[in-house]
């Protein structure tokens, strides 16, 4: 019976599944499929076997699951008869994947068809283990594959050539037993059996070098023949395409010698006349011939130096990319890509063609000419190139401006001449897409802006007449108020006019407005509502015929949804209410930030991701204010006692004063540049609320350094702050009093070894042949029944371990609490250890000794590794 | 590697044959194919053959109701690829005279069968159209 002319059953089911108008209708024909196919094989059924599998092939490509016909696939596979063999293997290699267990079973069957005496069985045998072996079936069955290659039918030989593919893959220790009868393979006339062998030979000489080298000794000069063979064969219509003899075979044959050429002379030198009348006797009308063309252009740019030839190519691609065809354009444009490595002059040569198809209308060819443009451009054309691009910007397609704008901003920032050119340009691109400009580049901007310091006045100038153009342009906006906050005297006196300027008259009132409506503008997002008001705060000073309308445009946000905005106001109103004296220097201009820590910073850090976070750091710069700080060092007399600022720091001052809400993510900008005594003055400033013990806390800096926590109150700020930490001080968690609390509740954690009661010894823990663990102990005398562990662990390898944890597990008559590790990583050799503490609290003390379980996990060599292990011999009274 | 997978949709974006050539698991699979054929419909007679998607190149062409699409690695010659959906589509219509929506519907084994003798693994078998079809013609005639 044949399973799929009596398949009406099937028929009816497509059928019915065409008829469907619905998803859910769907979805109900293939639920009552899959319960009848389920209870046939529930009921062993072997006639409609077949018919259900072509059944479930059907409703695997529909996308539903079908895991329960898997064992149907191997039952038919393990049948007789060729039909039921058929649907069997292509059911396995639909179905299945090798990964599943199933698998397993199957490699028996496979065995047997393949030494079977119907070779259309074993045909089908190496199809399946071509598609679909594993690992382990590759190194079972390769002997069998091995021996097929020299089967007498050439169907067979292919297949068994393309089997072999599929087994190097996986196991490429098996690759030197190939290389043999592959070298053979490529003397064969079958063109299957010639394709297939190219191919195992491409992949030979992938997995291993000896073999290339073999290759190239032995095989260069017959696959040049092979190729010569079938340029110059005459009509052969089973493989004519468009007047070309399989240019499947030309194709793969170029590839090889590709890899053959590559990085040796000889071997190019041997293929070069073929390379050259393949290049010039290829008809190019047909898409065939091109196909050809492009893959021997390849060849040739990627083959030892042979000038003439790569003169050729060069012609080729000039050819592909004026050609109307866009099919040819777009590999014209990828095959550039190559050679700008090879011939960069001469692809500089089309710019004007490329920087055409920049703008062509279909999005492959759009990517591909920017990606191109963008490794063409250089210091001598950047101003051009960044030109139209920037002019094309205003007329792409939105879901384009994307990639465009960061191609554009990367290319300015790169090749930039000079400062002004390079803001000129940022300006355009923020006018014209500041929507899409990312964080990271925005940052930069004013990091080179602050930098540029005969340019401030120029700058703010241009993003005011930029701001009144384009007002939408989010990113166009948070600069605008960034500059305007800090040079907005610049922007009112015309300060550092440029010749090439036209004088503005912008009222102190007008720059006001800016601000305003940026804060107020109902698409602004949290950080530039919170970069206006820092902006705000800063005109405040500047601008003294305003400041009282600034202190109204500061009021209404009290009334903001957003913690972070209202708190802001408060405090900002009450600066500008309360605290003249201190204001001016509080909203100093800020220091010039730093461009090299900024960007080395931004090469080490992942580009930002949220916005949001980025966008915090970013009011770094407005919020803090270097100079204020040391007037303010000095005022206070603080200099001296203060801790040493760790890094981040800032990040810590900015969750105070602009919030916590803004996470500050890994990327912060490094902007800061502020010593830390400036921070914490703010800190305290700004914050803290109630006044500390003063002198308690100037005493005791060890332990203030030794904490996690380094705020160190002032008092001479009592005066100062007193008067503005009314609501403030309830809600700060990082209130001074408090945390000496903290720090009191603190002490007894430390170590303090010597007065801590009776000594015990030492112990070694646990012990392998990686790793030695050893334990100190000590009490508190008030707390016998708690012992402090610190476990100390040394690495015995010469490995480094590394993503190193420490577990332990104790008895209910214990409790342990275990602190955070010194590291994660141990270090090689005993060059070094990790420290963890241990609390461990005896509840039977002095009844029963301690003991514990432990597990140990660490990377060794990039593998995990587990140790465990009990401990009992603990000294016998903790 | 060369070709990852080869797709036959319809007009209306209904997947008629599919075949992987590496692993993915059915939620996967139809996500990949219904990002895939969002993108490649979408795009008008004259726009090139090729779509770029996650990892993938997308060489794809359209004959009448059918769009063939073929999911390649960056490094496979797409002119090729395209030559070779020809080929593809010669050979179904050499077996099934004009081959339409319907013929690899209601013939998807027949179909697999055709498509096992042309791509192993996503390596190009065989590209004689009489080699290819040889073995099936057997197998309808011993039937």
């Amino acid at each position: 019976m044949n399973p799929f002319s009596s398949g009406t059953r099937l028929r009816d089911m497509i059928r019915a599944i065409r008829a469907c108008k619905t998803a859910a209708e769907e979805r109900a024909v293939v639920r009552k499929e899959c319960a009848a196919i389920r209870a046939s094989v529930s009921e062993n059924d072997h006639d409609y076997r077949h018919r259900n599998l072509a059944k479930l092939m059907f409703i695997h490509m529909l996308g539903y699951p079908t895991h329960f016909g898997q064992m149907e696939c191997l039952k038919l596979i393990a049948a007789a008869g060729f039909p039921e063999k058929r649907i069997g293997y292509l059911g396995l290699m639909l179905l299945l994947d090798e990964r599943q267990e199933v698998l397993m079973l199957v490699t028996n069957s496979l065995k047997q068809d393949l030494n079977h005496n119907n070779q259309y069985i074993v045909g089908l045998a190496l199809c399946a283990l071509g598609n679909i072996c594993s690992a382990e079936m590759a190194r079972d069955l390769a002997p069998e594959v091995e021996r097929l290659m020299q089967f007498r039918d050439p169907n067979i030989r292919k297949k068994a050539a393309l089997c072999s593919i599929r087994i190097i893959r996986k196991v490429p220790d098996l690759a030197e037993n190939f290389m043999h009868p592959a070298t053979n393979l490529l003397k064969e006339k079958h063109h299957g059996v010639l394709i297939t062998g190219v191919q195992l030979c491409t992949e030979i000489c992938k997995v291993s070098v000896e073999a290339l080298e073999h290759f190239r000794k032995k095989c260069t000069e017959v696959l040049v023949k092979v190729l010569k063979d079938v340029v110059n064969s005459p009509y052969a219509p089973e493989y004519d395409i468009a007047g070309i003899t399989d240019p499947f075979l030309h194709i793969r044959l170029l590839r090889l010698l590709r890899v053959l050429g590559q990085g040796d002379a000889d071997a190019s030198d041997c293929m070069n006349d073929i390379l050259a009348q393949v290049a010039t006797k290829t008809e190019s009308n047909k898409n065939a011939g091109n196909a050809i063309l492009y893959e021997c252009v390849e060849t040739i740019m990627s083959i030892e130096d042979t000038s003439g030839l790569r003169v050729l190519a060069i012609n080729i691609l000039g050819r592909f990319l004026s050609n109307r065809d866009n099919n040819i354009r777009y590999v014209a444009l990828n095959m550039l890509m190559k050679a700008i490595t090879v011939d960069a002059q001469a692809v500089q040569r089309h710019r004007a063609t490329i920087l055409e198809c920049v703008k062509d209308s279909d999005a492959s060819i759009r990517k591909r000419a920017l990606e191109l443009i963008y490794v063409l451009v250089n210091d001598s054309n950047v101003k051009p190139l960044a030109k139209e691009l920037i002019d094309y910007l205003e007329v792409s397609d939105p879901e384009f401006k994307g990639d465009l704008t960061a191609k554009i901003c990367s290319i300015v920032e790169k090749f930039s001449p000079e400062k002004i050119w390079y803001i000129d340009q940022m300006l355009k691109v923020l006018s014209e897409a500041g929507n899409f400009v990312k964080d990271e580049v925005w940052h930069a901007l004013i990091v080179v802006i602050s930098n540029a310091s005969d340019l401030h006045g120029y700058t703010v100038r241009s993003l005011y007449r930029a701001f009144q153009a384009s007002v939408e342009q989010e990113c166009l906006v948070r600069v605008a108020v960034w500059c305007i906050g800090e040079y907005g005297e610049m922007l009112v006196n015309n300060v550092g006019m440029l010749d090439i300027e036209e004088p503005i008259t912008v009222t102190e009132s007008d720059a006001v407005d800016v601000i305003e409506i940026a804060i107020k503008r109902h698409t602004s997002d949290l950080t530039t509502r919170a970069m206006a008001l820092i902006a705000l705060l800063k005109l405040s000073c500047r601008f003294p015929s305003c400041s009282e309308r600034i202190r109204d445009i500061i009021v209404q946000c009290k009334g903001s949804l957003v913690l972070e905005l209202q708190q802001r106001s408060i405090e900002f109103n009450s600066i500008i209410g309360k605290h003249q004296n201190i204001r001016s220097v509080l909203v100093e201009r800020m220091p010039v930030l730093d461009e090299a820590t900024y960007n080395g910073r931004r090469a080490g850090s992942m580009p930002a991701t949220v916005s949001m976070s980025s966008g915090a750091s970013l009011n770094l710069p407005n919020g803090v204010a270097k100079p204020p700080a040391a007037p303010l060092v000095d005022l206070l007399d603080l200099s001296s006692d203060d801790t040493p600022a760790p890094s981040s720091s800032g990040g810590d001052f900015l969750h105070d004063l602009l919030g916590v809400d803004l996470s500050v993510g890994s990327s912060l900008s490094g902007m800061t540049q502020v010593p830390k005594a400036g921070t914490d003055v703010l800190l305290d400033l700004l914050s803290i609320g109630t006044p500390p013990p003063a002198q308690s806390s100037l005493s005791t800096p060890d332990i203030l350094s030794s904490s996690q926590d380094n705020k160190m109150p002032a008092p001479t700020l009592e005066r100062l702050s007193s008067p503005s930490s009314i609501s403030i001080q309830a809600s700060s968690p990082a209130g001074a009093a408090p945390m000496m609390d903290l720090l009191d509740g603190f002490a007894p954690n430390l170590p303090l070894p010597e007065d801590n009661g009776p000594v015990y010894p030492s112990i070694v823990a646990f012990e392998s042949s990686a790793l030695r663990l050893t334990f100190n102990f000590s009490k508190t005398p008030a707390n016998p029944q708690t012992t402090l562990v610190q476990a100390s662990f040394t690495n015995l390898s010469p490995n480094i371990f590394t993503d190193f944890i420490f577990q332990a597990a104790v008895p209910k008559f214990l409790q342990l609490h275990l602190d955070s590790a010194s590291g994660n990583t141990l270090p090689a050799s005993g060059n070094g250890s990790i420290t963890q503490n241990l609390r461990v609290t005896n509840s039977l003390h002095g009844k029963k000794p301690l003991v514990m379980r432990i597990r140990i996990a660490y990377k060794m060599n990039n593998k995990d590794v587990l140790e465990e292990g009990q401990i009992n011999n603990f000294p016998r009274d903790l | 590697m060369g070709i990852r997978f080869i797709l036959m949709v319809n007009k209306q974006g209904q997947t008629r044959l599919a075949q992987y050539y590496e692993y993915l698991n059915l939620e996967e699979r139809r996500a990949l194919e219904g990002e895939i054929v969002r993108k490649c419909l979408a795009r008008n007679e004259q726009q090139c053959s090729f779509v770029e998607h996650r990892t993938y190149k997308i060489v794809y062409r359209r004959y009448a109701s059918l769009f063939f699409l073929v999911g390649v690695d960056n490094g496979e010659n797409e002119l090729a690829i395209l030559e070779f959906i020809h080929l593809l589509v010669e050979t179904m219509d050499r077996h099934f005279g004009n081959v339409c929506e319907l013929d690899i519907m209601f013939h998807l084994e027949k179909a697999h069968f055709m498509l096992e003798e042309m791509v192993m693994n996503g390596c190009i078998v065989e590209t004689s159209k009489a080699n290819i079809l040889a073995p099936i013609q057997l197998m309808d005639k011993a039937s």
